[in-house]
């Protein structure tokens, strides 16, 4: 079979499954609509985490970007899977005591104040919908490079599976579709790594063969990469370039973004007990890690790869995946010095992304517009390549490429699918129910859910048919608005009693404003001055949610020093949810017998 | 009944501290991996191998992933104890 026909088997039968488990698993009440009932088993709840929070960034993107930056990529390593043990160990288990539905439920409920809940409505919206727009535009990717349909057929057929699981089966509908979906992720992630690894090392584990021996050279993989990155020209593979104090502060905003935003952390609100939400964290991260450790191995791997097929190859004799890739505008060659082989080594081949011109050059190459520097690479490559193409530059079957158009989509579907039931949730519990109706019975609530549901699909939808061209730039926010916001608020309602409504509303304003306002200033308004020069202490906006988070943390204290301590009934409810059960007898002394 | 809600209270509040206890021991564990060995001192590190890696790479590309997952594991397993301890642990239904 050809590799598009196994493509179109693939995803159909994938997109089947999908609805098939929206149907069996749909929601009736809100209770299952906004947290599937609390009957969630920690396993199941461990997968749906993982696929909601690896994205099409994590899938396609995270090897790609390590690939082409080396050590210093471990800031996404660590950072998206660190926020995990802060969430396992700080939030989740008391937040699932507080056994509300939603993340504004806490922050509105702790600090009694309704202006707090919308201070928290608005920063889930805006986090959610930044995030969402990336996931739209991922399923239009893979689909018109995968199956030549254009991006606005791809997107729409994203958002029509989509609408049918997240409007139907609300939080309980899309746990079961995440759990399968999970399963795809992984198992079209560790194909071709498993594949590669094997071809380039010899072992068919990509942890292990990320530091074994190249087959035939005597040489580790690393110590291979460096000597061919310094022979052509590169940066040391295993050396960093970013400043330590940099590395530092953007890995701790990842971390405590990511304990903090809003769609991870409502998968804990799931669970039956405390206990099990203790143990779906540790499920999460262990199934997340799998591919997490596997990403840097399949980076390297990539790399070797891509500079042992291309560099110093004629044009005319290079594999089909080249011109394939050069069709679809993610790779671009300037032959500079007219041999009609690529010179590939540092620096940039020319100013911007590619655009291309009609016509073909002396070897058959696409041209482009593009004003060539001065250095003497040659060629452009995408990022994203690394892991979309990665099967078809090793030589792989088919099969394998199709596998990872469908992991493609699950990633993407997963992750926008969590997303846009938060956006739903927060309009019609919080907004809706606590703030502007409080007297709609549950089936209008659930209905309005449905509705808020069905819109955000479209207006995310729209954003992935006219991305926003700012929309790369802004992941930064999500992440640092989390970080500078909801971490510093939920975790001192938890862990400091004498928190009250002053400190913690007046903290998250001046952390998401000056969060905010850096990023703005940076990426936006004078984007000529972003660099560690003019960054504040060396930090750059990817980062700057870190400092925007003590900011939080010391405006919150000072103001709470200053005014009164909280009402007696809340400084009860933190000593609530700081026990899993109290309902138990009292201590048993011992020679008594235990009675659980 | 006085007497033995202040008995609870005492209680819970040395449940509480205990559980910070465990915390902050994991938490270091945490910060030491992550942001010392993968960040702070991976230069220092990257002197001494661990198989094909250079040893600070390794911690910020694989080991830290590593320690994360035993860690919350580990936290599981000695809240799980607390729990039965101070007979908070939630019953079965």
């Amino acid at each position: 079979m050809s590799t598009e026909l196994l493509t179109y088997l693939f995803i159909g039968v994938t997109f089947t499954l999908y609805i098939g488990i929206a149907i069996y698993s749909r929601a009736g009440s809100t209770g299952e609509y906004y947290i599937a009932g609390k009957g969630v088993h920690p396993i199941a709840n461990g997968m749906a985490t993982a696929a909601d929070w690896m994205s099409a960034a994590s899938f396609i993107s995270m090897a790609g970007i390590i690939s082409f930056i080396g050590r210093d990529g471990a800031v996404y390593l660590m950072g998206w899977t660190g926020g995990y043990v802060l969430l396992a160990m700080c939030l989740a288990p008391y937040l699932r005591k507080f056994g509300k539905f939603t993340v504004p439920d806490f922050v509105g409920e702790r600090y009694y104040s309704q202006l707090a809940r919308v201070v928290a409505v608005i920063c889930v919206i805006f986090i959610s919908f930044t995030y969402v727009a990336g996931q739209m535009r991922g399923v239009g990717i893979v689909f018109s490079r995968y199956l030549e349909v254009d991006i606005v057929s791809g997107v729409m057929i994203g958002m029509g599976i989509v609408f049918f699981y997240a409007v139907l089966g609300g939080m309980k509908g899309i746990t079961y579709t995440q759990v399968a979906q999970y399963c795809v992720m992984i198992f079209a992630f560790m194909v071709p790594a498993v594949y590669i690894s094997m071809m380039i090392t010899g072992n068919p584990i990509p942890q292990l063969g990320f530091g074994s021996e190249v087959t035939g050279t005597g040489m580790s993989v690393l110590d291979k990469l460096d000597g061919l990155s310094a022979e052509l020209g590169f940066a040391q593979y295993t050396d960093g370039s970013k400043s330590t104090i940099d590395i530092f502060f953007i890995t701790m905003a990842l971390m405590v973004g990511t304990a903090g935003l809003p769609h991870v952390i409502v998968r804990f609100f799931t669970t039956p007990t405390v206990r099990d939400a203790r143990k779906s964290a540790g499920y999460a991260l262990l199934f997340i890690a799998i591919l997490y450790t596997t990403a840097p191995a399949v980076a390297s791997f990539a790399r070797i790869n891509l500079l042992n097929t291309v560099s110093e190859a004629s044009y005319k004799e290079l594999p089909q995946w080249f011109s394939n890739w050069e069709k679809s505008g993610l790779i671009a060659w300037v032959d500079k010095n007219e041999d009609g082989k690529i010179q590939y080594t540092g620096g940039k081949s020319f100013v911007g992304k590619p655009s291309f011109t009609d016509e073909r050059g002396e070897s058959g190459e696409r041209l482009v517009n593009n004003a060539p520097t001065e250095g003497a690479n040659e060629l452009y490559v995408d990022r994203d390549i690394m892991v979309l193409a990665n099967p078809e530059i090793a030589g792989l079957p088919g099969w394998v490429i199709a596998l990872i158009a469908a992991g493609g989509l699950a990633a993407a579907l997963s992750t926008a699918a969590g997303l846009l039931l938060v956006i739903s949730t927060s309009i019609s519990h919080d907004l809706l129910k606590r703030n502007l109706a409080p007297n709609i019975s549950d089936k209008q609530e659930l209905l309005a859910a449905r509705m808020a549901a069905g819109v955000a699909i479209v207006i995310a939808g729209l954003f992935g048919i006219y991305p926003p061209g700012f929309v790369a730039q802004v992941v930064a926010f999500a992440f640092g608005l989390a970080a500078a916001s909801f971490f510093p608020a939920i975790l001192m309602g938890i862990f400091y009693k004498r928190m009250n409504r002053e400190g913690a509303v007046s903290g998250m304003i001046t952390g998401l404003v000056f969060t905010f306002a850096y990023i703005v200033y940076f990426k936006f308004v004078n984007p000529a001055d972003n660099n560690p020069e003019h960054w504040w202490f060396g930090v750059s906006p990817e980062g700057i949610g870190t400092l925007g988070m003590l900011i939080n943390f010391a405006v919150s204290f000072a103001i709470c020093h200053v005014t009164a301590a909280p009402p007696q009934h809340i400084q009860d409810l933190v000593e609530e949810i700081r026990v899993p059960s109290s309902n138990n007898a009292a201590p048993v002394e011992s020679g008594q017998t235990a009675q659980a | 009944m006085a007497h033995s809600q202040d008995q609870q209270k005492t209680a819970a509040a040395a449940y509480w501290k205990e559980n910070i206890r465990v915390l902050l021991s994991l938490l270091a564990i945490w910060f030491a991996v992550s942001f010392g060995a993968g960040i702070l001192f991976v230069d220092f590190l990257d002197q001494f191998r661990i198989g094909g890696f250079p040893l600070g790479f390794w911690f910020a590309q694989q080991g830290s992933i590593y320690t994360f997952v035993a860690l919350i594991y580990i936290y599981i397993w000695k809240m799980n104890k607390l729990d039965r301890k101070y007979n908070v642990q939630e019953g079965d239904a």
